[in-house]
């Protein structure tokens, strides 16, 4: 994960995102599944993975105390339309 | 409580300016069936569903729309970003520019503005999710025409992505429906 550049670990981000959103909104219908429900818990483990690797090198996603990191700042860095 | 973070759901990288389809885009931002409505309808329907799957299923979907409106909100601003005034005026933005100017205002591509009445929220849980399964389907088809309106990948492709939401989410109102019906 050290070795991604930026801009390939917000896309891993986004991609292991996408399969927990997926898995989610599944879910929300079929909460007693216990496959999605595996499967869930493990996007869900790597994601949070990467984002604390993403998090640890180029600074904070998240706002309102989510994304404890003294790299980089919330405020000043790219917003997402830019 | 929501959490914001700092990225779209899916890129949107538009650098060529495209006043025209900006123009087309403000039906997905700010009219009937956006992202807007969207998102508002299933979050404010939510509170009076009756079977927590159901209200998980309104209230995950209406927070993915709030991102998706984002996106949309991303395309409008980069195609009217760079977009010269003469190009404002012959997509027929003269109007949008005199008020808004290069602002992103959530209005339909004829400048209506957007309203509540968009979105319904009877209380009876059968009612609203058949009007959420109807929007999703309606959401899809205004995809399909914005899609079929432009040959710039960089606007096709993230719109590829947010049609095929649509589809998602009817197939998981319907199972909120089965759900209803079932009770």
């Amino acid at each position: 994960m050290s070795e991604m550049t930026q801009s390939e670990l917000l896309r891993a981000i986004s991609e292991y995102q996408f399969v927990a959103v997926e898995l989610n909104l599944y879910l929300d219908t079929h909460p007693g599944d216990e496959a999605a429900r595996a499967d869930y818990l493990f996007y869900s483990e790597q994601l949070r993975e990467l984002i604390r690797a993403y998090e640890a090198q180029f600074g904070p996603l998240m706002n309102f105390g989510h994304s404890p990191t003294d790299v980089g700042d919330y405020v000043t860095s790219e917003w997402p339309w830019e | 409580m929501w959490i914001y973070q700092k990225k779209l759901e899916y890129p949107v990288n538009i650098t060529t300016p495209n006043a025209r389809m900006a123009k087309a885009l403000m039906a997905q931002y700010g009219g009937p069936d956006s992202e807007l409505a969207a998102g508002v309808r299933y979050l404010t329907q939510r509170f009076s569903m009756p079977d927590r799957r159901v209200k998980a299923t309104c209230n995950d979907i209406g927070t993915e729309e709030l991102a998706h409106w984002e996106m949309i909100g991303t395309m409008i601003f980069q195609c009217i970003r760079d977009a010269t005034l003469e190009e404002m005026e012959a997509a027929g933005l003269i109007g949008y520019f005199t008020m808004h100017s290069k602002g992103v205002y959530p209005a339909n591509p004829d400048g209506v503005p957007f309203t509540a009445s968009y979105i319904a929220c009877t209380g009876d849980p059968i009612a609203d999710i058949v009007e959420d399964m109807a929007a999703e389907q309606k959401a899809r088809a205004t995809y399909e025409h914005l899609i079929a309106l432009t040959d710039d990948m960089a606007i096709i492709d993230p719109l590829r992505f947010l049609r095929e939401r649509e589809i998602v989410h009817f197939q998981r109102f319907g199972e909120c429906l089965e759900i209803l019906q079932s009770m």
